[in-house]
């Protein structure tokens, strides 16, 4: 018998790997979608699909435009820069139906801590707290008002 | 915060890679270390190991097949595990790793036992009944010839392929250590010594691991311990493991008369946090104990009880000291902050998804793995196709 028909098993098992490699091409042609690649490594149509998503963020200048009295505190105190909706949440809807759409006002004793809490990883001149000894539980706004939170400006607003 | 000394940047607080991450280079190492073993007897001559040639490489391939569970555990979302494959990213090191885990897989691993195996395969595909016969048909592929010839040819290209299958085992291995030692803003991390640290660990932890698996399966069979064998894996093992031993050395020397900016820290955790995983337990207990052991058994003549309880102490601490060294090279990388100036803890959990639990169960999953291995294909010389055969 000649050394190919000897070795034709081999042929087997290298047909084998022919086989399992063209699966994979078929599997790969159907399972990554046509656009991947096409601006760079991801899905192409994720930009048109994500941009056609409704906006849910309104944008601190919307909430300004009606809320000027919050914004003459606000823009006095140590939280200036930080955006209404960072602490109130997604509020397009509400700007788009004020009247109908009333967000609820979110819970101090729970939003504060998650910037206030003490961590070493913090800046030293960043206002820290260990919450349950600070406060042990009453709401925040008791003391500070949240839009000017130094204690002259007045807490309960 | 509790765990927390001095200054972390607040993303290095929690540990991010798990005792899951520890398992993979742990796992993938052994199957490393025992298809080295094996290709001992196949490429370098090494008649003496040949009772353990046929068990390694399955064990190899025991390993090789849960080495991907811990990290599909630990990143979740198993159904996205196959984009590595379909959408490959060329920067990324894991994306590659994919390839080099399949290459080992099939083009090494798999091929090599069937090759190895064939004979047998047909034999045990006409002698057998059942489910199982037909098990055996689908793996001869379809064919059936056995003569003196075609076995010849398989003898040849299955030393091709452990020759080729040499170097994959150290791509394999060498790439987890690459995976970490290119990590460069990790200094516990970054060092070209890495890959060859990992590799020349796992060949001793794999080594050790074939060692134990072969006198434990051996005893449970109530057969006669090879000590000739057994005398040359621990003589094997002992010079791999000095050469292991002295390159983790070379790196620490060489970090000590270093002493970058990093080195204060690093030199803090050794003295605290990993005080007892890597000094006493990877180079006291795991390291030196086994490296003295390995020498008397060298220079003295000891009974051959005495030998195989020195081998299995050995062989036990070895397994330990390179899981302490995965533990401080992942876990201990991520305790200290790149500020260098804070540390943190790591806390393992019991019951969760990446805990100790899952944790035991990936390990010991390999030796299930084995069992159906050795039930389908048996590495016993007794219990080949031939005597199958012959029993019929």
């Amino acid at each position: 018998m000649s050394s190919f028909k000897e070795a034709r098993h081999l042929f087997h098992f290298a047909g084998l790997f022919v086989l399992a490699f063209l699966v994979f091409l078929v599997i790969r042609h159907y399972y990554v979608p046509r656009s991947f690649g096409e601006y760079g490594h991801y899905r192409g149509a994720a930009i048109g699909e994500i941009g056609s998503l409704p906006v849910k963020f309104a944008g601190h200048q919307t909430c300004e435009s009606c809320h000027t009295d919050i914004l003459d505190v606000k823009s006095k105190g140590r939280h200036a820069h930080v955006n209404c909706e960072v602490c109130h949440g997604a509020l397009a809807n509400h700007a788009n139906d004020p009247a109908s759409v009333t967000p609820v006002k979110p819970d101090t004793a729970v939003l504060c801590a998650r910037c206030h809490t003490t961590s070493a990883a913090k800046p030293k001149g960043f206002p820290q707290v260990v919450p349950a000894d600070h406060s042990n539980g009453v709401p925040c706004q008791t003391c500070h008002n949240p839009h000017s939170p130094a204690l002259d400006a007045g807490g309960a607003k | 915060m509790s765990g927390v000394e001095g200054y972390m940047y607040p993303n290095e607080i929690t540990l991010y890679w798990s005792v899951l991450i520890v398992l993979y280079p742990y796992i993938t190492g052994l199957v490393a270390g025992a298809f080295i073993l094996a290709s001992l007897e196949r490429v370098f001559r090494v008649e003496a190991v040949k009772p353990t040639y046929r068990l390694a490489l399955l064990t190899a391939l025991a390993f090789l097949l849960v080495a991907p569970l811990p990290l599909v555990l630990h990143l979740g979302h198993p159904f996205r595990s196959p984009e590595m494959y379909f959408t490959p990213h060329d920067t990324s090191a894991m994306a590659m790793f994919g390839y080099v885990y399949m290459w080992y897989l099939m083009a090494v691993l798999v091929f090599e036992i069937w090759l190895d195996y064939r004979r047998d395969i047909v034999l045990l595909s006409q002698s057998s009944k059942g489910m199982l016969r037909l098990i055996y048909q689908v793996m001869t592929l379809g064919s059936s010839n056995i003569s003196e010839r075609s076995l010849v040819i398989d003898e040849k290209v299955g030393w091709i392929v452990t020759l080729i299958g040499i170097p994959s085992a150290f791509l394999l291995h060498g790439y987890v250590g690459f995976i970490f030692g290119s990590i460069k803003a990790n200094p516990w991390w970054s060092s070209p010594l890495m890959p060859v640290v990992f590799i020349f660990s796992a060949m001793v932890s794999g080594i050790a691991g074939v060692m134990l698996l072969y006198m434990a399966l051996t005893k449970l069979r109530k057969e006669k311990i090879d000590m000739h064998c057994v005398d040359t894996i621990a003589m094997y093992m002992f010079y791999i493991f000095i050469i292991d031993f002295s390159l983790e050395m070379l790196d620490l020397i060489h970090r000590i008369y270093e002493a970058d900016e990093s080195f204060r820290s690093l030199n803090f955790m050794a003295h605290t946090k990993l005080f007892f995983s890597q000094i006493v337990l990877q180079i006291l207990i795991g390291t030196l104990v086994p490296l003295l052991l390995l020498f008397l058994t060298q220079v003295v003549k000891f009974t051959e009880v005495v030998r195989k309880r020195i081998y299995v102490l050995c062989g036990s601490l070895i397994l330990i000291s390179v899981l302490a060294m995965r533990w401080n090279v992942v876990i201990g990388g991520q305790l200290f902050s790149k500020s260098f100036l804070g540390y943190t803890t790591y806390k393992m959990a019991l019951v969760t998804r990446e805990g100790l639990l899952v944790s035991i169960a990936l390990t010991i999953l390999p030796l299930f793995f084995l069992w159906a291995l050795v039930k389908l294909l048996p590495p016993w010389p007794e219990k080949s196709a031939d005597q199958a055969v012959a029993a019929d």
